[in-house]
């Protein structure tokens, strides 16, 4: 199956008065229709700066996309105008990200902000906007839709807030929708229903997912593979259920042992030592060196990405390299 | 049941706390309704040992943090804080109890004062309690750096040179500085990165073991609350719905809120088979909580007499439960 999005070698820096910071550092993934890749890092490690990249919205001027290729259904979006991007941001690239509010407009309806793309991108016009606004609102179980269009976003709890958002990212429907820690605001049980509902959108649209967290247990339950960031690298990729039973990388492993489990109760947990990399000065090899209780002399050099097994990728000097 | 490092008389026990807070509207401030933000709460907190209090926003776990750090006069019912009544207490006697309880926050970068050295921050409780004069609150903030796991040097330098986790640190200092019996922990890792939660938490647990402090540990992440605690309350809407020893109430509960709220915190294992319990629609609002159980609208085993009838605690299978199904 050809991939819906096709990301190769992206590279974005942030340049400041001080520094260059490689945020993303040659990042290549592809998806294809109906799977969700989970982006797992600790901030600061390049997962929110490849969504981005991804949609070009870095912020300008300070943050430029230097290199790379980021294909949708094979059409480069890195080569595309600004006017042709507004037709695939929104609509064929939908976001959802973790603070419903600063995607919803306090001061319009909820009708009124949805009107908008759906005028613009479907050309719908009078009664036909609203009542495909209020089919949105209902697929992604608001109840009485029709009704919550004429309320204001302040109206909703944190919960019903979020699923509006889902409602105007399924519009499209997208080819691809990044959700950027959708569910991190929002409470546990709460947090169970949007996930359950983001499968169920999933399974009837078939987007390709790129789901944002830095909670592995989510990634567990939703995500079909997964790609482990650190300091602007994925470290480690594979299937999820590869990666949480046989992690290769030794950050990987690290962070899958410091999680606490039920049941384990007040047994040391296994920390990983040092701080997270300060990402203005970073070495010239591997970042997690000064970290990892494997290093060695090789680590000095930057290990390249190498299979393990076919789909499951590592950069480490401890596997796979010749 | 969770007292294993305590000789088993409570530091703390808590009866019937109620916190009600009255809503006003209007010009005039007249009242218009009361949100029953913690009702009639009970628990206790030995010695060296850990409550863990779970529930999501809203349920009143940070209503009763403030009660205990005495933040909050309660509405009705009792503190007792080594078998003394703190609402009695005269001036002397807050004195000596907030000295003795403590609190860590959740964001290291709100808590501590950016124009501070970290050794004054430290040294800050010190100054106003402990009569120490200035030579002994420097060897205690060099002790208490050590303690924590920081450089003599951090001292002299300021916040915004540390990480979060380092931060989070300092701010543990802080609150130990004055050798407190109880320190309440709000959501003390939420807001550090997942590498470095371990390392506090491992830290937490040390000092524990080494002081032999009590801790009242909130947080949203249940897996660390597992880990944490000897024993967990679990809260809904103001009320306790099921309290008893850790490893009884994460890995076997009973409450159809706790299943749900366990269920939906997605330990890792993907082999384990779990009982999936997703329940529908949202915490109803506390200025109107439902009649009888306050879960009945949202339980997928309800029954007609839950809507009618408030279940009270009672003990099942080594814990309590608030719940007509047992």
């Amino acid at each position: 199956m050809p991939a819906v999005i096709d990301v190769r070698e992206l590279r974005t820096h942030i340049v400041t008065r001080w520094a260059t910071i490689k945020a993303v550092d040659g990042v290549s993934f592809a998806l294809e229709e109906g799977e969700t890749l989970g982006l797992v890092g600790e901030s600061g490690s390049g997962k929110s700066m490849t969504c981005l990249s991804i949609v070009r919205l870095v912020p300008r001027p300070a943050a430029r996309i230097v290199g790379g290729a980021v294909r949708l259904d094979g059409d480069d979006l890195l080569a595309k105008t600004d006017a042709e991007m507004q037709q695939v941001r929104g609509r064929k690239v939908a976001m959802i990200l973790q603070d419903p509010m600063s995607s919803l407009n306090p001061v319009f309806s909820i009708g009124m902000q949805m009107r908008e793309p759906l005028a613009m991108y479907h050309d719908l016009r009078g009664g036909a906007v609203a009542a495909r606004a209020a089919e949105l609102l209902a697929a992604v179980r608001i109840p009485s839709p029709a009704a919550r269009l004429r309320a204001f976003p302040h109206q909703l709890s944190g919960g019903m807030r979020q699923r509006v958002v889902g409602a105007m990212a399924i519009a499209g429907p997208p080819r691809l929708l990044i959700a950027d820690e959708p569910t991190t605001s929002l409470d546990l049980t709460i947090q169970a229903q949007y996930l359950g509902l983001l499968k169920e959108l999933q399974q009837r649209h078939r987007f390709a997912m790129i789901f944002v967290t830095h909670n592995l247990g989510i990634v567990a339950r939703t995500c079909d593979r997964v790609a482990v960031m650190y300091a602007g690298r994925i470290v480690e990729m594979g299937p999820v259920r590869r990666i949480f039973t046989e992690p290769a990388h030794p950050y990987t492993r690290a962070l899958i042992a410091s999680i606490p489990r039920f049941g384990a109760r007040r047994e040391r947990l296994t920390a990983i030592t040092g701080q997270p990399p300060d990402l203005a000065h970073l070495d010239a090899g591997c970042a997690f060196a000064p970290r990892c209780p494997s290093a060695f002399d090789r680590c000095a050099e930057m290990p390249a990405e190498a299979d393990i097994t076919p789909g499951h990728t590592i950069r480490c000097w401890l596997h796979g390299q010749a | 049941m969770g007292r294993p490092d305590g000789n088993g008389a409570p530091l703390l026990e808590v009866r019937d706390l109620t916190k009600h807070f009255l809503v006003r509207r209007g010009a005039l401030g007249w009242s218009t309704g009361v949100v029953r933000a913690v009702d009639a709460v009970s628990f206790e907190i030995p010695t060296g040992s850990t409550l863990g209090l779970v529930g999501e926003s809203g349920c009143g776990k940070t209503t009763t943090s403030k009660l205990i750090l005495a933040l909050e006069t309660p509405t009705a019912g009792s503190i007792r804080f080594e078998d003394r009544e703190v609402g009695a207490l005269d001036r002397e006697g807050r004195r000596v109890y907030r000295r003795a309880v403590q609190a860590v926050f959740q964001d290291p970068y709100a808590s501590l004062d950016p124009r501070m050295r970290v050794g004054a921050i430290v040294a800050e409780p010190l100054v106003i309690n402990a009569g120490l004069d200035a030579a002994g609150r420097r060897r205690r903030v060099l002790d208490l750096l050590d303690l924590v796991g920081l450089p003599a040097r951090a001292a002299t330098l300021y916040p915004h040179e540390f990480s979060g986790g380092q931060r989070q640190r300092i701010a543990i200092a802080r609150a130990l500085a004055l050798s407190p019996r109880l320190v309440v922990l709000d959501e003390p890792v939420s807001a550090l990165d997942v590498s470095i939660r371990a390392q506090i938490l491992n830290l937490l647990a040390d000092l524990q073991r080494q002081l032999g402090v009590s801790y009242l540990f909130i947080a949203h992440d249940l897996a660390a609350v597992g880990h944490m605690s000897h024993t967990i309350a679990v809260m809904y809407l103001g009320k306790i719905v099921e309290v008893g020893g850790a490893d009884a109430v994460a890995l076997a509960p009973k409450h159809p809120y706790t299943k749900a709220l366990f269920a939906a915190a997605l330990p890792i294992e993907l082999d384990q088979p779990r009982e999936e319990i997703t329940l529908s629609g949202e915490v109803p609002s506390p200025l109107a909580p439902p009649g009888g159980c306050r879960f009945h609208p949202r339980c997928p085993f309800a029954m007609p007499h839950c809507a009618t009838d408030e279940p009270a605690l009672r003990r099942e299978s080594g814990r309590l439960v608030a719940c007509h199904l047992y």
